[in-house]
């Protein structure tokens, strides 16, 4: 009745390849965005419940905001290009702390070669997005095992990623400008002299990275590129005498894949966490960017914000919904619970509806065409 | 001489110590074997079935049974707890997911793992629980000829004896039983193994089971030696390398990989360590896997991976 495409006709090919060729979708993320962009800052600065509370900007959307762009990086890699990956922690902390040092000055030692390497302190903006290049540059170093094995045997070759990288951020001291306590601040966010500084600032700022990276994932998996990579997941050896070079198109999945991982993993460390450790990155952080993409859809760019929401909403309500009933549960039956949870959802997902919520979403899309005739 | 003797202890300790990845990486190995499950929960079957003797254990004794009963009706508890989980799981996680292909079962297993997790920890407790079933002190050998002599550790020396028993049991099991041949026709091809008629899901229930008791006997070493806690399940993945260097489908390649990965991760933190900065037994032995990968994907007791359309 009210999604339905009849009467919408497309008279150019550009306007029959769009982005959202159906008007209904152009509306939704038209209003989803403009919500998000002017209608959360005025609710937040009107002090709107909930808006108005720091704790909603700075413990819930923040943190989706970035989980959902790194979920989105992983999908690109597991989802789209079929290449498991359980060393994203790892990626997420290499832009991090490369964004770091490019933020607050390289500097290499080489004193046996006669000279040494100084770069000055780059502005933030750069070095974030530096930092993503270096994760792009070590997820191509990799994604070359690949090549050669797959499924199970590439997902050990990841974890030697992630616990390869946890020990280089903790025990080398060069990374961390020598800190004692191996924790590190982020310098001050300037960009281009605006001052992020206020959660509502923040928030903005994660919005536009997230819009720019999701818009920019989301037609690349439906171009060549993307196309090639669901060749390749799909089975690798057919897509190979179909003409596709797996060479490129593994290389470039792990590539753009870390890119985005790393670029969110900046914006983890410096808008996030302001001050963080190596800790912050660990083998759990892979599982949950992994469980993220496995609940939302593997294979959609909708899915890493649905399943980045719903496991950080999880928690909270597993907090608020007991103690609403008189029943409050500690921290650690809430924590176990949480794990139950997430397990079997998994299990369950993988049984029924492999691609995730993200694939509930396009069946109801499916039957509000038709509704409320049959057919 | 003193480098050598050093180098000796070393060598041996991590020789033994790699015999107990290998107990872990034993269970990987025979569900991999005989479901082509590559499965993740091992390390938190580990942990359940550490879990449920260690707090049996408590229980039994403080309620005033002997302490060899209440071993045996502890290690029959959690053996029965295994089974059970054997059941769950193929009952409601690999059952549904026959015929699928292997990475799905493989993210099957990481939900398993942490339905493991949790529920073990919220039946049991979550904190760390000593287990004292081995002797934990240490010989001295060769005194005389090293200053100091070579320590080795009892409790390392009783995980080797152990590992070998089980290996040669399985080894009988997987060779000469009717149920063991069924298993390696299912790992080859589940549905080909349906048709001629193969019960899979007893199959599967019955090599969980097996990779469950295999876990218990993990956990009754590993829990000696650390405690039981939740951080056991990480060694579950410290098997994972130990699998890749030995091959995924070979019960002595888990034993050698095991060797391999313990030796080569004490000798290189022994020696390695001081000059570069400690910690690498952290990562060494999935950067060694990583090696072993590039140039034998199969690993170096695997059977050759060939593919078809």
């Amino acid at each position: 009745m009210f999604y339905r495409e009849a009467g919408q006709f497309k008279t150019t090919y550009s306007a029959d390849m769009a982005i959202f060729p159906i008007r209904q979708d152009r509306v939704t993320l038209g209003a989803l965005l403009a919500f998000a962009f002017i209608g959360v800052p005025l609710l937040s600065y009107f002090h709107v419940w909930p808006f108005g509370q720091d704790y909603l900007l700075r413990a819930i959307l923040l943190p989706f905001l970035i989980l959902a762009l790194a979920a989105i990086g992983v999908n690109i890699l597991v989802g789209y290009c079929g290449q498991i990956s359980l060393g994203s922690g790892a990626f997420m902390a290499i832009g991090a702390y490369s964004a770091y040092k490019l933020g607050t000055g390289v500097h290499i030692p080489l004193a046996w070669l006669g000279f040494d390497i100084s770069i000055p302190a780059l502005p933030v903006l750069p070095s974030i997005l530096l930092g993503g290049f270096m994760s792009a540059l070590v997820g191509i170093l990799f994604g070359v095992p690949s090549l050669r094995i797959k499924g199970l045997y590439l997902a050990v070759a990841t974890l030697a990623a992630q616990f390869f990288f946890d020990w280089v951020f903790l025990r080398v001291p060069w990374f961390t400008n020598y800190a004692p306590s191996g924790s590190v601040n982020a310098p001050e966010l300037n960009f281009v002299g605006w001052v992020v500084d206020t959660p509502i600032e923040r928030y903005i700022l994660c919005l536009i990275f997230v819009t720019v990276f999701a818009l920019m994932a989301k037609n690349l998996v439906r171009g060549n590129i993307g196309r090639q990579w669901m060749a390749i997941r799909d089975m690798d050896i057919a897509a190979e005498l179909m003409g596709i070079r797996p060479l490129y198109a593994k290389l470039t999945a792990f590539a753009v894949s870390s890119f985005i991982i790393g670029v969110s993993g900046a914006l983890w460390a410096f808008v996030y966490l302001g001050s963080w450790e190596p800790l912050a990155f660990d083998i759990n952080r892979s599982l949950q960017l992994l469980f993220m993409v496995i609940i939302g859809g593997l294979g959609s760019i909708l899915g890493p914000f649905i399943g980045a929401a719903f496991i950080l909403i999880l928690p909270i309500m597993l907090n608020l919904v007991p103690s609403e009933l008189g029943v409050p549960l500690s921290t650690e039956t809430i924590t176990h619970l949480e794990f139950i949870i997430f397990g079997s959802l998994i299990c369950y997902l993988l049984i029924k509806e492999p691609h995730g919520f993200a694939r509930l979403i396009s069946l109801a899309k499916e039957k509000l065409r038709l509704w409320p005739f049959p057919y | 001489m003193v480098l050598f003797g050093q180098f000796l202890e070393i060598l041996i300790g991590g020789l033994l110590s790699g015999v107990l990845y290998s107990l872990v990486a034993l269970g990987f190995v025979l569900i991999f074997k005989a479901s082509g499950v590559f499965n993740f929960a091992q390390g938190a079957m580990v942990l359940l079935a550490g879990l449920a003797l260690v707090r049996s254990l408590d229980l039994l004794v403080a309620n005033g049974f002997p302490f060899w009963t209440a071993i045996i009706l502890g290690l029959v508890f959690a053996g029965i707890i295994m089974a059970v989980t054997a059941w769950l799981v193929e009952r409601f996680v690999l059952g549904p997911l026959v015929n699928q292909d292997g990475l799905t079962l493989f993210m099957s297993t990481i939900g398993a793992t942490f339905v493991l997790e949790g529920a073990s920890q919220m039946i049991f407790g979550s904190d760390v629980y000593p287990l004292r079933l081995f002797p934990t002190d240490a010989w001295f050998l060769f005194e005389s000829s090293f200053p100091g002599g070579i320590l080795v550790n009892k409790l390392d020396v009783w995980g080797g004896l152990i590992a070998g028993i089980l290996v040669a049991g399985l080894a009988i099991f997987f060779q000469r039983t009717k149920t063991g041949r069924a298993l390696r026709a299912v790992a080859d091809d589940h549905a080909a193994a349906q048709s001629v008629g193969i019960p899979i899901s007893w199959i599967w229930f019955v090599v969980w089971l097996v990779a469950g008791l295999v876990a218990l006997v993990a956990a009754t070493v590993w829990g000696t030696k650390l405690g039981v806690q939740f951080s056991i399940t990480f060694l579950a993945l410290k098997a994972l390398p130990v699998l890749i260097i030995g091959g995924f489908t070979s019960i002595p390649g888990a034993i050698v990989g095991g060797l391999i990965v313990g030796a080569g991760e004490k000798l290189a933190e022994g020696f390695l360590g001081p000059h570069i900065g400690g910690g690498i037994e952290y990562w060494f032995a999935y950067v060694l896997a990583l090696a072993v990968l590039l140039v034998r994907p199969q690993g170096l007791f695997g059977e050759r991976i060939i593919e078809r359309i």
